[in-house]
């Protein structure tokens, strides 16, 4: 095992310059600090694997390198040369391209445009298009590759792997900017790819090492230890080090990428006393399919807590929409208290007392420039109202009490939501459901995203109170520890599937290592 | 290094022959020219009066002023964006080509020049609006709608309370004399199609206009700025609306500041119709010229076969919301945001 930190490079080794190095980089959000102090170096011709959790920082520091984000300190340099990065443009032209995870491409042009979009150099003289350079230019770079796609094609009437290698190809332009080898990143390129695709872009990728040096971004470790040369490990925002893909196995890269255990496990304990009755599933969910999952089976007691762990694109987050009626399904049966639960909208949901917390609160937990109040009686508009009309001192009385019972920290009830801190903006979303006292199902997707320890623990809180009282809740963690914390019983999921069902008793927790192992 | 290495090398790879852009056939674009034949067909079973060949001449006739506003606002359409303005450039810009070329109201004979300037004040407007748009930031749905008032305006103060009736016999001819049975007035809108085909084909401003409709954050990722073009395809725009205005001036003799009045929305309705989306990324030149038959043979067809015009406004509202509602009908999903 080598966790060496091989930052400083030796100024008296006469070694050829690497292709990208990166020093101390470091970017802070407000609340977050997204990088602090990452050091990697990209050797020339090499794959060089990234690896990290969701939040470890690994989006920030590859836009930080295409020019997208600039950050607080910390150098980058390029083949021995430090370099400011501005922009997408100026980092192509010192050679550095990137592979969007979101495909960037413009659906209804041709691919050769695409291919040479922004720099068509001859394709363009005057403003007139000339369509048969264009597409000489587009062949050049996709012969580059070996890919047979038609230049002149529709990119959105392609494949999802071929616009991925319209992309490579698009990539590869940068080329003509700089006389030196480019550095290519792919950014999760395969998230989305059939097996035998993957296999085909492994190829490109190993062939791109003929004249590149490329940075191979994946959250499936066995694929990052396969096709790359080396591994770096961000954690936090921090480079926590380097392995030779040849000697590592995936469940020590994620023992790297998840650290030591127990760390902040504060909520691991206080867990409150649950009647203890023999009870009945509330939540009883069987074969249920969609675009991205299949036959997915769920229970969940009334006062449990059941997570559901999975690799980016594993299908939980979709599973969680679904349950709430906002993701179609195509097969299943979804039973709440007895009663099948109508999954055609959101609607219906709510009304059958099962609520939602989105991933994303900003934009689809909250409305921003609306008042707390309003927020917290947004769905459930009964709890102040009397028939059509709003009452405001009915509103008033109840916002009030949940405020208090909640601790909200807010300067008064009228006060826009989007002025509170993350952690009191989330105890305003959890509210919306409880306001009604309705609720029977919790579906929590990601409900400390973005929130700092002290506001966690709160959360944490408030979730295990409200299992107490007897809400089923299903948790999509942020990271796998808070899954064992939080939990008391966890699905593992891949590929759309439910694979395994870990037991996470107070007392009796797994490790996140024996979840790793279900996982990948 | 750039043989295939792979098993799937020589399976279905299809080499382009010809340098032409491919689009791929699909019923939405399909649909309107089926539509146009079908509509055609009805109203020449229907009504004896409708299948002379001097009644396709006055449709084809009636149709000019139109094509040549919806080849402005396509372009702006085909971005996304939306472009109200029509009806006040067409106004300042009649007014203005009433008062430049002979006329009762004053001295001047300037001709063709003054067609000329009409035009290039109609370009001077649209950039106006393209400006707003990007410099102030403002919805091109309002600054637009402000520009239309400005035009009006502007026809207003030229207008002075006396009508300027045109005496130029060049600029009255457009209107009268014919060519292969058409007006010249219609040869003229044939031509702005063709040149608005081959802007939209063959010009960076064009492909790219398409490509801000299509995905405009990638242009930026790519190092595009797509400011400056979005001030050209405005430009282009009010350059095409200050046409009409003219060919509006010759239709009748006259400069009205009315004379745009309605356009916005017809033209709108028939790029609809045609198969550009409002939400920009499709649709094209020819689609909007067929949308523009289809609206005007929908329109005398209906008088030919005996609907009272009054009922017509009504009927165009109506067809533009269901083409509207027909062509995002396959892109609707659930919990879809629509404002």
């Amino acid at each position: 095992m080598t966790t060496n930190l091989q930052t400083q490079p030796d100024p008296r080794v006469p070694a050829p310059a690497p292709a990208l190095e990166v020093r101390g980089l470091v970017k802070h959000y407000p609340g977050v600090k997204a990088l602090d102090g990452v050091d990697l170096v990209v050797r020339q011709h090499e794959v060089l694997g990234l690896a990290g959790e969701n939040g470890a920082g690994k989006s920030t520091l590859l836009k930080a390198l295409v020019g997208l984000v600039r950050p607080d300190g910390g150098e980058i340099w390029v083949r021995g040369e430090k370099v400011r990065l501005r922009s997408v443009v100026d980092a192509a032209d010192h050679g550095i391209g990137m592979v969007f995870q979101e495909q960037s491409l413009v659906p209804n042009l041709t691919a050769a445009e695409n291919i040479v979009l922004g720099s068509e150099g001859p394709g363009v003289r005057r403003g007139i298009y000339r369509w048969n350079t264009m597409r000489r230019l587009a062949q050049e770079q996709l012969d580059k590759i070996g890919s047979h796609i038609d230049p002149l094609a529709r990119t959105d009437t392609l494949s999802f792997a071929d616009r991925q290698m319209v992309e490579i190809a698009k990539v590869l332009r940068i080329e003509e900017r700089t006389s030196h080898p480019p550095v290519i990143i792919l950014d999760e390129p395969t998230s989305v790819l059939e097996s035998k695709e993957i296999e085909t872009l492994f190829t490109q990728v190993r062939r791109l090492r003929e004249f590149a040096s490329v940075v191979f971004v994946s959250h499936r470790l066995d694929e990052v230890l396969d096709v790359c040369d080396r591994v770096a490990v961000l954690r936090g925002g921090r480079s926590v080090g380097e392995v030779p893909s040849a000697d590592a196995a995936p469940a020590e890269l994620h023992r790297m990428m998840i650290g030591s255990t127990g760390s902040d496990d504060h909520y691991h304990g206080a867990v409150a006393e649950r009647p203890d009755e023999a009870r009945r599933p509330r939540l009883v969910v069987r074969g249920l399919s969609g675009k991205s999952f299949r036959d997915v089976d769920l229970d969940v007691h009334a006062g449990e807590i059941v997570g559901i762990v999975g690799v980016h694109g594993s299908g939980r987050e979709d599973v969680c929409r679904a349950l709430f009626g906002a993701e179609p399904t195509t097969a299943g049966e979804v039973v709440l208290d007895g009663e099948k639960l109508d999954l055609s909208g959101t609607r219906a949901a709510c009304a059958a007392g099962v609520g939602y917390v989105p991933a994303e609160r900003k934009t689809e937990g909250m409305v921003g420039p609306m008042s707390v109040a309003d927020n917290m009686t947004l769905t459930k508009q009964q709890s102040r109202c009397t028939g059509p009309l709003v009452r405001p001192r009915k509103q008033a009385t109840l916002v009030d009490r949940w405020i208090e019972r909640l601790s909200i920290r807010t300067p008064h009830r009228g006060t826009a939501i989007q002025r509170l801190s993350g952690g009191n903006q989330q105890k305003v979303v959890l509210a919306r459901w409880l306001v009604a006292g309705d609720v029977r199902l919790l579906l929590l997707d990601h409900p400390t995203r973005g929130l700092d320890i002290g506001a966690r623990s709160e959360v944490y809180r408030l979730m295990r109170e409200l299992a107490g009282s007897g809400v089923a809740t299903v948790l999509l963690a942020d990271s796998l520890e808070e899954a064992i914390g939080m939990s008391d019983r966890i699905i593992v999921m891949s590929d759309g599937r439910a694979t395994t069902e870990v037991a996470a008793p107070p007392g009796g927790k797994p490790t996140p290592l024996d979840l790793v192992k279900e996982m990948v | 290094m750039t043989s295939p290495a792979e098993a799937d090398a020589g399976s279905e790879v299809v080499n382009a022959g010809r340098p032409q852009p491919r689009r791929g056939i699909s019923l939405s674009d399909a649909g309107p020219p089926i539509a146009l034949v079908v509509i055609f067909g009805v109203f020449a079973v229907l009504s004896p009066d409708f299948r002379t060949l001097s009644n396709v001449q006055n449709v084809l006739d009636a149709a000019a002023v139109l094509a040549v506003v919806t080849c402005g606002i396509s372009f702006v359409l085909m971005m996304g964006s939306i472009d109200l303005s029509a009806p006040g450039i067409m106004g300042a810009s009649a007014i203005a080509v009433a008062l430049l070329v002979a006329n009762n109201r004053n001295d001047n004979d300037f001709g063709l020049f003054g067609v000329a300037v009409a035009v290039l004040l109609g370009a001077a407007l649209g950039c106006l609006s393209g400006l707003a748009l990007v410099v102030l930031k403002v919805p091109s749905f309002m600054t637009t709608l402000g520009i239309s008032a400005v035009g009006l305006g502007v026809a207003t103060l030229m207008f002075a309370g006396v009508q300027p009736n045109v005496t130029d016999p060049m600029l009255e001819g457009w209107a009268v004399e014919r060519f292969l049975g058409l007006a010249h007035l219609t040869w003229i809108a044939v031509a702005c199609v063709l040149v608005g085909v081959l802007v939209q084909r063959y010009s960076r401003l064009g492909r790219y206009a398409f490509a801000i409709g299509g995905a405009e954050e990638v242009l930026g990722l790519s190092g595009v700025r797509v400011a400056p073009y979005k001030v050209a395809v405005f430009t282009m725009a009010g350059a095409f609306y200050g046409l009409a205005g003219v060919l509006v001036t010759s239709q009748l003799s006259a400069g009205l500041v009315q004379a745009g009045k309605g356009y916005d929305f017809s033209a709108i309705t028939a790029a609809v119709v045609g198969g550009t989306l409002l939400t920009g990324g499709r649709g094209g030149i020819l689609h909007s010229a067929v949308g523009v038959l289809l609206v005007t043979v929908l329109t005398n067809g209906l008088v030919q076969v005996g609907v009272s015009p009054y009922w017509q406004g009504g009927v165009q509202g109506l067809i533009v919301v269901a083409a509207v509602a027909a062509a995002v009908l396959p892109q609707r999903r659930r919990n879809q945001v629509t404002k």
